[in-house]
């Protein structure tokens, strides 16, 4: 299943709409990417409140994906990680090191916000 | 004579519930227990009628232990005094349990029935483990009145050492399976009162409260296994969530010590948080967990760390966009 990819002013939006498979995390790191500097967008917002696990795998893609979207010259904020797959993500040793993280959508864009206004 | 007075009361109730049972199988009064038990082994006696004979041995035994009830009770008693067992409870009191205690005892030895001991057993632990009365004792106290009473038995029948040993025959089983039993009943009492302690304090220490809009504390207190680590991060993570919090402050100034696997629980809670979008101030290290984590080199760089919990909370204030002004001196 694609993960649609929407734009809102300067930030992109990206909504998990359900587990994805390794093909589907590869895709949606290959059209944000790509997305990023074609909309001139400033931010990312990547939404997995609807993932209820979180393997290495996407872990690793979605730390890839901010790095890369930095590289780019945007701004990466993942949002709504549920508290159980938080715990178990930690366990695991899987910690999204140097990735911005946030509560939901609405403090996604919120931190956002607040970094552009500090870059500006 | 004993012997055959009871021989031949045990006929008679054999014969009599054979022809009870056709009618209907009555509900048994407590002193029917024995002779149905009979029953059922005279049933297999019809075959082999061997089988028979250590329940007739069993049945001399109870007897002779009802009629000298008074003495081996008191010379139970004597040694359960001697050995300092039950120092927790009084002359009377153990006296009075004595006294249950050995019917109860001679009771399983007649019926081969352990619910009731058990039951009695459960409640015996039940009034005397908040006193604290150890496992020790109780297996003590049961193991004397075991010796006690073989020692009757070793006196009664010194002189034919064929039926001595056949008496013994009946006797060790049940009474070892009467000792395990009540050791038992009392360990799983134990175990009870102990889990449902547990749970208590569990219950008590993990509160998670906000302190204003966004800012959450968590004061921890006593000491952190790894289940109740567990518990805490599970309790944070989703007041987090409920509360929409952006900073907490986990004050662990009532954390005495502080293990690897403990200190782990600790980072990893506060990377949890992170994922959750929060930011995690601990305050409270004592000098001694300091030197712990300092020296099993828990990595800490990712930990936001203040003295106390007034600097803290201080600190969260800043992170949340806070400026606390004094208004006036307080009068």
């Amino acid at each position: 299943m694609e993960v649609p990819i929407l734009k809102q002013g300067e930030v992109l939006i990206a909504t998990f709409q359900a587990a994805l498979s390794d093909a589907d995390l590869e895709q949606l790191r290959r059209g944000l990417v790509l997305q990023v500097v074609k909309l001139r967008s400033r931010g990312v917002i990547v939404d997995v409140t609807a993932m209820d696990v979180m393997d290495s795998f996407a872990s690793r893609t979605l730390r890839e994906i901010a790095h890369m979207i930095r590289l780019r010259g945007a701004e990466t904020v993942i949002v709504g990680i549920q508290p159980e797959v938080a715990f178990a993500m930690v366990q695991l040793g899987l910690t999204l090191e140097g990735v911005a993280t946030a509560l939901d959508l609405e403090e996604g864009l919120a931190y956002l916000t607040e970094k552009f206004k500090n870059i500006d | 004579m004993v012997l055959v007075l009871n021989l031949y009361g045990h006929r008679n109730s054999a014969v009599n519930i054979h022809a009870a049972q056709r009618k209907e199988n009555a509900s048994m009064a407590r002193r029917e227990v024995p002779s149905k038990d009979s029953e059922t082994r005279s049933n297999r006696g019809v075959e082999l009628v061997r089988s028979e004979a250590p329940s007739e041995l069993l049945r001399e035994l109870v007897a002779h232990l009802r009629q000298n009830r008074t003495q081996l009770r008191e010379e139970w008693v004597v040694r359960i005094t001697e050995t300092r067992l039950l120092t927790a409870m009084t002359k009377e009191e153990i006296f009075a349990e004595a006294t249950s205690v050995y019917d109860s005892y001679v009771e399983a030895l007649e019926t081969e029935a352990f619910e009731a001991l058990q039951a009695y057993a459960r409640n015996l632990s039940e009034r005397i483990i908040p006193r604290g009365v150890e496992t020790h004792e109780v297996v003590g106290i049961v193991l004397l009145l075991r010796d006690v009473l073989a020692r009757s038995l070793f006196a009664k029948y010194q002189t034919d050492f064929k039926k001595l040993n056949r008496i013994l025959d009946a006797y060790e089983p049940a009474a070892n399976r009467i000792a395990n039993t009540v050791a038992v009943g009392f360990v799983q009492e134990r175990e009870r009162v102990i889990r449902q302690q547990q749970e208590a304090i569990r219950e008590l220490s993990t509160p998670v409260l906000q302190v204003r809009e966004r800012l959450l504390i968590l004061p921890i207190i006593g000491v952190i296994d790894p289940q109740r680590a567990r518990q805490l991060t599970e309790q944070l993570l989703r007041g987090i969530r409920t509360n929409r919090a952006k900073v907490v402050v986990i004050d662990i100034t009532g954390v005495a010590a502080m293990d690897l696997t403990v200190a782990n629980n600790l980072v990893q809670t506060v990377e949890a948080s992170r994922l959750l979008g929060a930011t995690v101030i601990v305050t409270g290290l004592s000098p001694e967990i300091a030197q712990t984590l300092v020296t099993i080199g828990v990595d800490l760089g990712k930990m936001n760390t203040v003295g106390d919990l007034q600097g803290g909370i201080e600190q969260a204030e800043r992170l949340l966009g806070y400026k606390v002004e004094k208004l006036a001196e307080p009068r």
